[in-house]
């Protein structure tokens, strides 16, 4: 091992790294979105870890000390209370994880929900049984009710949100960032010496990398079902629509930022920028329900977030594909868009 | 003639890279583009190859402008290059040949460019000299007319590189144009027809390797090879 030779290109390689003004300008600015994302969905003073539904209540402005709830409940830090005008609109976002838990704002008894595969909702209720008054009976005050209907559990929620997490960094570093290392090591410029055209070679590129992501998924799917027991209520061939629909439209926005330039640690940035907020805003891990509306409103034009709402309408609520059609057509259009950009944009050599 | 060059330029940004040049390439000669780094020969060459728009100028091919189908008919071997890492040397000549329509037979392009026993190793995995044949061996998949080397020697032993130079005088006799780049002055006289000397983006001497030599060479100056010529020409100074 040689050392000199070692810090030598270490030192070039920094040098590298800070001269790169795109690479550079991102690793910066990066971090700073990010953190400014999460302080817009989770702007609150008391960072909300529990979502607690409470109905029936007509205005979102209602002030927590005004609820009928348990004083030390209401106190309590962490806990973020999203209002439902009734009963059947809170157990909806409960069956969807949306919520972690569902409380009737009443006298006593106070009557609660929570779905029994959710850990946030075994915490939740812990900590609302344990603000009642010290020494009431709590079988006199409060009360559990069973939800009515097939309880989703929390995997068969987040299965899919994984699944279509895995896909997007497949999708755009699998296209976007090898199809910029082509471009710089100069394979692309000996494919475009060929007669292949660059619309060829993108739709190529599309065709194999969905191919790939249907195969992987599909393994992924038919393995963790073997383990856990998936259950979905609609059909795994309107799943596979779906996702098919969904690899599409994240491979040509992976296209499209590959479309141009030779910078790998620009290229990488980029897809930082797109992956990332689409992780924290596609209810991939958790629900939006409670953020602010514009928030809700940037995710619903994220590719992610109208895949997963497709694939777990079907997965959860056995919806068909005629139920998911806006999801579908918004994802083609995205598909469209960036497709046609890339091809217009694509550059085999700059 | 197979190629008509006429007032090409090529500027990038405030560098004027090829300055208006102009010559014509005459069919089944092996004609030499010479000149320091930085000459605008590769530059050149890639917008004769429709790699690069030039600026301003016109190209024929064989008295026409070039269409897509241009590309059916010419092969390139770039001067940098790398091919997918873990394609066997089989399957990039099979993928490569699938983008051709009327491709030669693997097996004649695996014997000219003596690549019989290397067919089932990575691109990862050989030796310079051998993708330097495998680039030579996907430049010849479908052949062409017109067959571009830019520096197909540079790196290459003297072995591999005298093979290289049996396999490049092949092609030629079987009537095919090469466009040949090289620093090697010994590789353009041994393997050149017609040459022409760049610098700073200009033509500065056309022609055979003989008529150069009896034109720059001084009376009485040693060695009387191109190499003489051409240092008379741009100067002994190190240029950076």
């Amino acid at each position: 091992m040689n050392l000199k030779r070692m810090w030598a290109v270490f030192v070039s390689r920094n040098h590298e790294f800070f001269r790169d003004r795109a690479a550079f300008g991102w690793n910066f600015l990066f971090p700073f979105l990010i953190v400014a994302g999460f302080a817009v969905v989770f702007g609150n003073e008391n960072q909300a870890q529990f979502k607690v539904g409470v109905f029936p209540l007509a205005s979102q402005e209602t002030a927590i000390q005004d609820l009928d709830l348990p004083q030390g409940f209401k106190e309590t830090k962490y806990l973020d209370f999203v209002f439902f005008s009734d009963l059947d609109q809170g157990l909806d976002r409960l069956k969807h994880h949306k919520i972690d838990m569902l409380v009737e704002n009443a006298s006593q008894p106070w009557r609660y929900w929570i779905s029994d595969s959710s850990p946030k909702g075994y915490v939740a209720e812990k900590i609302f049984r344990e603000s009642a008054m010290p020494g009431a009976p709590l079988a006199k005050i409060m009360k559990k009710e069973k939800i009515h209907g097939t309880q989703i559990r929390y995997i068969d929620w987040l299965f899919p949100g994984i699944l279509g997490m895995n896909m997007m960094f497949s999708a755009l570093y699998g296209v976007g960032f090898v199809i910029v290392r082509y471009r710089k090591n100069g394979v692309l410029k000996r494919l475009k010496a060929t007669p292949l055209t660059a619309f060829e070679y993108l739709t190529a590129q599309m065709l194999s990398r969905v191919f790939l992501l249907l195969f992987t998924v599909g393994m992924v799917w038919i393995g963790c079902d073997l383990t856990f027991s998936f259950h979905t209520e609609g059909s795994l061939l309107d799943v596979a629509v779906v996702f098919a629909m969904g690899s599409i439209s994240l491979v040509s926005l992976g296209l499209l930022v590959a479309s141009r330039g030779t910078s790998e640690e620009f290229a990488n940035g980029v897809i930082n920028f797109i992956s990332w907020p689409m992780m924290f805003l596609s209810e991939v891990w958790f629900s939006l329900e409670g953020a602010p509306e514009w928030v809700q409103t940037i995710a619903g034009v994220l590719p992610l977030t109208r895949m997963l709402s497709g694939v777990r309408r079907i997965v959860n609520d056995g919806a068909v594909l005629a139920d998911v059609m806006p999801d579908l057509l918004f994802l083609g259009a995205v598909s469209l868009v960036c497709l046609s950009l890339a091809s217009w944009f694509f550059s085999w050599t700059e | 003639m197979i190629l008509e060059i006429d007032g090409l330029v090529k500027r990038y940004k405030g560098i004027t890279a090829v300055d208006g040049i102009s010559f014509s390439i005459r069919e089944g000669i092996c004609f030499g583009l010479l000149g320091q780094n930085g000459a605008g020969k590769t530059t050149t060459v890639e917008m004769l190859e429709d790699i690069i728009t030039p600026t301003s100028g016109t190209i024929l091919f064989k008295g026409r402008k070039r269409d897509r189908a241009f590309r059916e008919k010419i092969g390139i071997q770039f001067q940098h290059t790398e091919l997918l890492a873990f394609l066997t040397v089989d399957e990039t000549l099979k993928t490569f040949s699938r983008f051709y329509k009327h491709p030669l037979p693997l097996a004649e392009i695996k014997q000219l460019c003596m690549l019989d026993t290397i067919g089932k190793q990575m691109n990862n995995k050989i030796s310079g000299g051998q993708k330097q044949r495998l680039l030579l061996g996907l430049a010849l998949l479908n052949a062409p007319d017109l067959l571009f080397l830019d520096e197909p020697s540079t790196g290459l032993d003297p072995q591999a590189r005298q093979h290289m130079w049996k396999i490049i005088k092949g092609v030629k006799q079987q009537g095919k144009t090469i466009v040949l780049t090289t620093h090697y002055m010994e590789e353009a006289q041994t393997l050149c027809d017609e040459i022409i000397i760049m610098d700073h983006g200009k033509i500065i001497a056309q022609g055979s390797p003989t008529e150069l030599i009896d034109q720059y060479c001084g009376e009485g100056q040693e060695p009387q090879n191109l190499e003489t010529v051409f240092l008379n020409l741009t100067g002994r100074n190190l240029r950076e």
